[in-house]
């Protein structure tokens, strides 16, 4: 696979400052009963790691990912990127973290519907107006090539398998290069094969490109082959071991 | 922003239907406003010509403005005195000639002499009372639509007999009198003069052509009984729209009343400011309707991609990024639709423009129109501006989606 680099943002390659860490994390929804969602979590994740959070239904799974993603705000604690204390950025530092700093991959696919599979993977790049158009659109083919897609460039999501559309997405993920790849339920719509074609393809952003896996998963097969299983129950987590090598 | 204008062009394209109708309404807002404004403006450019033509643009006067003082108040300061007698002056303007030499110095136009005079018509045992104005031929076509008016003759027909007349059509048609009946003319004075009838005119102003009567000077002058006797000086200047001004100019320095057109058609020139007032608030209505429209397209289109929106969002684009793309996209509505409402409004006016009134009291004539750039501009700086304002609440409330709230409720 080609490794493209986006230059300006902060790479993942120093051992000694952990990618995200996140201290005694609490958060829990108001309303006339307030629902806690994850409670007191404390968790490190460095480079070049391939981590399951697992659990059962309604553990915080998610929950505790859209935090260490930003998407949510901790109602307690703090999440660093990159040893960056994000708790007082404004939405627009945390959309700027988002966007050069992490990938996002979701259950169901997510790709805007009238835009082609090429348009869906340049469209962070757009965001992030880093690089020429010809530029993006050269990468983004790069990037669809490389997970299988080349002659699927110019499809729009309904013309494409669930498997095509789910890497369509993570290739949407990787368009910025960045350190760390959030993946929620990735392999979740998909059938046995098309799940073991994303497995692998996550496994191979870690080992070969270096990047940081955190994905979330119901698999326990799927989980005890990644390299580090974070078990959370009822918010909390209660088992985090790396895989026996 | 060029991802900010993809998406929005992206959206609009392929949401065919929805723009259409969109874009329809704000096309028939701005298209409607367009031809009221034509025919409204063009309705009152109409008139107002028709009433500038009706009368000479200034009148000069015998009369004062105010009464003139009493030599007794001259005299003696008292706070109210009884029993003066109004001082009688001789009718007329006095040195008329050099009054008009004056201002054909400096009034940028022409100027012509008139005496007026009323009186009553009679012919077959029909009596109508009339003012009878005595012009001079030859300057008169200069300060009025007389000569243009004329139906039958013309105003060298006056030249023609011995104390001859031009009527108004109604007023002939009042009296059954035709060209070459003889007619009587007797003055509140008793003096009476037969008269032919020479000509006739139509100004289109009713109570001019059936109350009106036109002679020569000399002739008006025998029938008021004062030789040389001129109360009326007429003005037409150059542009009507400075009549006001020079009659003030000229109420100065001749000291005689002088009325310009603004200021004899007074109240029905106010009456204007009115309906210049409901023109313009129906057209703001219809202009309001059509960014109702705006809204409703513009918050269904949120509606339908808050889902989008949320990922657009956790994927790193900014609230201001997404409040662009669909107040963008509410602009382009507005864009394309006051575009296409040009079209509508013009094809619109040229359809009105061919609409034939035919009215047995007038000649054959079409719907009096304004084609103007102004109307245009209006129209679709509005229409953009209501359309910026449609857009823009459905877009804020869009940029404040909470991806976390979407994402988990679709999972």
């Amino acid at each position: 696979m080609r490794q493209a680099q986006v230059a300006g943002r902060p790479q993942s390659n120093s051992a000694a400052q952990p990618l995200i860490a996140a201290s005694r994390v609490t958060r829990i929804l108001p309303g006339v009963v307030p629902t806690t969602l994850v409670h007191d979590i404390d968790l490190t994740i460095g480079a070049r790691q391939y981590v399951a959070i697992t659990g059962p239904s309604g553990s915080g799974k998610s929950s505790l990912l859209y935090l260490l993603g930003l998407l949510d705000l901790p109602t307690v604690g703090e999440v660093r990127i990159s040893g960056r204390a994000t708790a007082h950025m404004n939405e627009a530092e945390r959309a700027q973290i988002r966007l050069s700093t992490l990938g996002f991959i979701f259950q169901f696919h997510f790709l805007l519907p009238e835009f082609s599979a090429l348009e869906n993977v340049t469209l962070p790049m757009q965001a992030l107006g880093e690089l020429p158009a010809e530029a993006m659109r050269e990468r983004g083919r790069s990037l669809l090539a490389s997970l299988g897609l080349a002659d699927h460039a110019a499809k729009r999501p309904d013309q494409l398998s669930g498997g095509q559309r789910q890497r369509v997405a993570v290739a949407r993920a990787l368009a910025n290069d960045p350190p760390v790849i959030l993946a929620d339920e990735p392999t979740g719509s998909l059938d046995s094969k098309s799940s073991e074609q994303v497995f692998q393809i996550l496994r191979d952003l870690v080992d070969q490109r270096g990047k940081t896996v955190i994905a979330v998963t119901h698999d326990l097969d799927m989980a005890r082959r990644m390299d580090r299983r974070i078990v959370l129950q009822d918010g909390s987590i209660v088992s985090d071991e790396a895989k026996a090598s | 922003m060029n991802l900010v204008i993809d998406i929005a062009l992206t959206h609009v394209r392929f949401r065919v239907r929805q723009t259409l109708v969109a874009v329809a309404g704000v096309a028939t807002g701005v298209g409607f406003s367009i031809v009221m404004a034509a025919l409204m403006e063009g309705s009152q450019a109409d008139f107002t010509r028709q009433l500038i033509d009706a009368l000479p643009h200034i009148t000069v006067t015998d009369e004062r403005r105010q009464a003139p003082q009493q030599p007794a108040e001259a005299v003696y300061d008292a706070v109210e005195m009884h029993g003066l007698t109004p001082e009688e002056r001789r009718r007329g303007i006095k040195n008329p000639m050099a009054i008009m030499a004056s201002l054909e110095a400096w009034v940028p136009g022409a100027v012509a002499p008139a005496t007026k005079t009323q009186a009553l018509i009679r012919y077959a045992s029909r009596d109508v009372a009339a003012s009878v104005q005595g012009i001079d031929p030859h300057r008169e076509p200069r300060v009025s639509m007389l000569a243009s008016q004329m139906r039958r003759g013309s105003l060298a027909s006056l030249y023609r007999a011995n104390n001859a007349i031009i009527l108004g059509t109604r007023l002939a048609e009042k009296i059954g009198a035709r060209i070459g009946s003889n007619i009587t003319v007797q003055t509140t004075d008793g003096a009476t003069l037969n008269a032919q009838v020479v000509g006739l005119f139509r100004s289109g102003v009713r109570s001019v052509d059936e109350s009106t009567g036109y002679v020569l000077v000399k002739t008006a002058q025998i029938l008021a009984q004062q030789t040389g006797l001129v109360n009326e000086i007429r003005v037409r200047v150059a542009d009507p729209m400075t009549a006001q001004s020079v009659a003030q100019r000229i109420e100065r320095e001749t000291g005689y009343k002088s009325v310009s057109w603004q200021e004899a058609h007074e109240d029905l020139l106010s009456a204007f400011v009115v309906r210049n007032i409901i023109m313009y608030t129906v057209v703001g209505a219809i202009l309001l309707v059509a960014s109702f429209g705006t809204y409703n397209i513009i918050s269904t289109i949120t509606h339908e991609k808050t889902r989008d929106i949320a990922i657009m969002k956790s994927l790193g684009l900014r609230e201001a990024s997404v409040r662009r793309i669909f107040v963008l996209e509410a602009l382009l509505i507005g864009l394309i639709g006051a575009l296409a409402g040009w079209l509508l409004g013009y094809a619109l006016t040229r359809a009105l423009g061919t609409i034939e009134i035919k009215n047995p009291m007038i000649d054959a004539t079409r719907l009096p129109l304004v084609y103007s750039f102004l109307h245009y501009g209006v129209a679709a700086v509005v229409a953009l501006g209501s359309s910026l304002i449609a857009g823009y609440f459905p877009a804020r409330k869009a940029s404040r989606v909470f991806p976390v709230d979407i994402i988990r409720g679709a999972t």
